[in-house]
């Protein structure tokens, strides 16, 4: 996984609550048996104005010009600014796949789905959590200044503007600050505990045999 | 000290805990299919991995999958490739039990681990899948995980989790008639928002719910995640082990009575208090139907869609819109005027034989409306599917005019060829009617199978109280 320290980058705003994984990354793209290659489907149906299917040329495909990706202003994003209940739905990693292999480093918004707010993680994707009021003051940031970027520092929990005149807080669990910062593999780390897993699972089993 | 029963589920599968309280929980349980667990069984042969217990894997496939003329195989490649993927993973790495594609206990994932006895009380069950709550219905811990995770349980059995915040839905007293466990979810839904559980796990108690069977129960417990939790609970008791008695893969002889004893402390301390508590009273729940977009868009059947100008809350008041353009409504136009063009009996919410049957009650003897394009009951599985054979519920939706599917997953998500098209609507007793789930600009619109069926007879929504 890519370690995640400081960032800075060019915001994108998307102006929607409760943004599900199916929009994210539509289910006809899901058949793919990769990890990679989904970014080109990144909200599909918003992006394109036609249908999109795996395996069609989404350079040939006509862009939606109102959608925000496809702005001129907003190229090369790698923050993305979101409204509540982010990601909710589907627990498709392909979601948070998508959204790295597009670009992006980092998501900005009140809350998000549990399910998606961890994959992230798992993905070298920083989910930040900003107050509503926060955030509300990014999308008006973002709207008045063409080309706006924010840099994110994860070890000092910071999120703000190059000058200094907006800058936020923001939380981290240390465990999964730890694991960010230094790029860890997770199932590395917990094999670590092979001997305490094992002894687990036999008391376990001894004692619940239909568990086996 | 008076523990909940997501408490006590929990701390029974902590291996061991990091200093800022994250555990390492043991996974007994692990349901694989074949759309989340291909980058995992690679990841894991890319790390030279291998499954640490495949006595805890059961499989099937269930997403991709056809459901009509299975003696032609699948026929879309890439929905094949991934079906035969998993084949070969399973073939390669083993499994307690599997079932492929064309087998007769073939089924959504969701509906095959309880029917079969896999999903049992007091385990962690774990699946690249949202709707992994539904099995929370048994008291046990279940939740759905990213692929990441599917393979960090395959190479360590245990996964990391940090303890959530617990929530009590309680639902008193009984029922009205005709309102049933996907009234209540969507009720609930519909108060506390689809993120209302963020963080928390729901445990469903209250005379209603010790009321349901473990079909409604799932029921309920299937759409914890659509209000935002990832765990559904309800307490173990007769009906749970009524329900599992004898099932393949349930304890039998001595194991099962002392398996039972053990389940019977499965059940909330009486004291113990949670961190958020919200009472309904069963009584007051109608028939639900959702008008937009998010399940939380949802109204009784004698309601109207709800008109933005009355939504004071500016984001808010934008998802109105948006969803009424979406779904081509009008504000304030009834529900029950709302005609609909395809109908869609079947997913991991309500595709049991309970389901079924409250179906054909509503269809027997009656004829789907002619502006119905197409009314199709996809069983759960092929366990199902045969138990409603043998009664005769075949017969009777095909006499309706009703398709009579193979199981799967089908229009709940249209990985395969049922869809939607552009602009239809569609009556589905599946879980989710978010923009473009059952085909790209399809409508759909979240209702219990017996308000399916209703709606299938009458060509719009109706309430299924007055057809009886
Ligand atoms: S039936 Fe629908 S919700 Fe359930 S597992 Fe299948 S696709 Fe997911």
């Amino acid at each position: 996984m890519q370690p995640f320290r400081v960032h800075t980058g060019v915001v994108v705003p998307l102006d929607r609550a409760n943004v599900d994984t199916d929009a994210i990354i539509p289910k006809q793209f899901l058949k793919s048996i990769r990890r990679s290659g989904f970014g080109p489907n990144l909200f599909d149906a918003w992006r394109y104005l036609d249908h999109g299917e795996p395996g069609m040329d989404n350079a040939k495909r006509p862009l939606n010009p109102d959608f925000v990706l496809n702005q001129e202003r907003y190229r090369g994003a790698t923050i993305l600014l979101a409204r509540r209940n982010f990601g909710c739905g589907s627990s498709r990693e392909h979601a948070p796949w998508a959204l790295v292999d597009h670009g992006f480093r980092a998501v900005i918004a009140p809350s998000y789905a549990d399910i998606f707010h961890n994959n992230c993680y798992k993905n070298g994707l920083l989910p930040i959590v900003l107050g509503e009021g926060e955030v509300a003051k990014l999308f008006d940031a973002t709207a008045a200044f063409p080309g706006f970027s924010l840099t994110i520092d994860l070890e000092r929990q910071t999120v703000g503007t190059k000058d200094g005149s907006l800058a936020f807080r923001f939380e981290v669990e240390p465990f999964r600050k730890k694991c960010l910062l230094e790029g860890l593999d997770d199932i590395g780390l917990t094999l670590q505990h092979a001997d305490q897993i094992r002894a687990f699972e036999a008391k376990r089993l001894a004692e619940q045999p239909w568990l086996a | 000290m008076r523990r909940t029963l997501y408490d006590k589920l929990f701390d029974s599968h902590v291996v061991r805990t990091e200093a800022d309280g994250t555990a390492l929980l043991y996974i007994d349980r692990h349901l694989v299919h074949e759309v989340t667990s291909p980058q995992a069984f690679e990841g894991l042969r890319l790390a030279g991995r291998r499954p640490w217990r495949t006595s805890s894997i059961v499989a099937t496939a269930d997403h991709n999958t056809p459901t009509r003329d299975w003696d032609k195989g699948i026929r879309d490649p890439i929905s094949r490739t991934q079906v035969e993927t998993l084949d070969a993973n399973i073939r390669a790495f083993g499994a307690k039990a599997y079932f492929p594609f064309l087998d007769k206990r073939q089924g959504i994932v969701h509906v095959i681990g309880p029917e079969t006895g896999a999903t049992l009380p007091g385990m962690t069950v774990v699946c690249g899948d949202s709707h992994t709550s539904t099995h929370g219905a048994f008291a046990c811990l279940a939740w759905g995980i990213g692929t990441s995770e599917v393979e960090h349980v395959l190479a360590t059995q245990c996964l990391l989790a940090k303890r959530a915040k617990t929530m009590l839905v309680r639902v008193d007293g009984r029922l009205g008639f005709g309102v049933t466990a996907k009234d209540i979810v969507l009720a609930v839904i519909g108060r506390i928002g689809t993120a209302g559980g963020t963080g928390h796990a729901i445990e469903f108690g209250g005379s209603a719910i010790r009321a349901l069977s473990m079909e409604g129960r799932m029921t309920v417990c299937n759409m914890a995640i659509e209000a935002g939790a990832r765990a559904g609970l309800v307490a173990a008791d007769d009906t749970t082990f009524d329900y599992l008695r004898g099932r393949p893969f349930a304890p039998a002889g001595e194991r099962w009575d002392r398996a039972v004893a053990q389940w019977r402390t499965l059940v909330t301390d009486e004291g113990a208090t949670f961190d958020a508590t919200h009472v309904f009273d069963a009584a007051e729940i109608q028939p639900q139907v959702t008008w937009g977009t998010s399940p939380e868009m949802v109204v009784p059947v004698d309601g109207r869609v709800p008109d933005p100008e009355r939504e004071r809350d500016a984001t808010r008041r934008d998802g109105i819109e948006k969803a009424l353009v979406y779904m081509g409504l009008a504000p304030n136009t009834p529900i029950t005027d709302i005609a609909i063009d395809k109908v869609f009996i079947g997913s991991c919410t309500n595709s049991r034989i309970e389901d079924l049957r409250a179906a054909a009650s509503v269809a027997r003897g009656r004829r789907v409306a002619g502006n119905v394009r197409l009314a199709m009951v996809v069983p759960g599985s092929g366990s199902v599917k045969a138990q409603a054979e043998s009664e005769g519920l075949d017969r009777v939706f095909k006499a309706a005019g009703f398709e009579w599917r193979e199981p799967g997953c089908s229009m709940c998500l249209a990985m395969n060829d049922d869809r939607l098209e552009p602009g239809e609507r569609c009556a589905s007793t599946s879980n989710r009617n978010f923009e473009g789930r059952q085909g790209a600009g399809g409508r759909t619109h979240l209702v219990s199978p017996a308000m399916a069926a209703a709606a299938a007879i009458a060509g719009h929504f109706v309430d299924v109280r007055r057809m009886a």
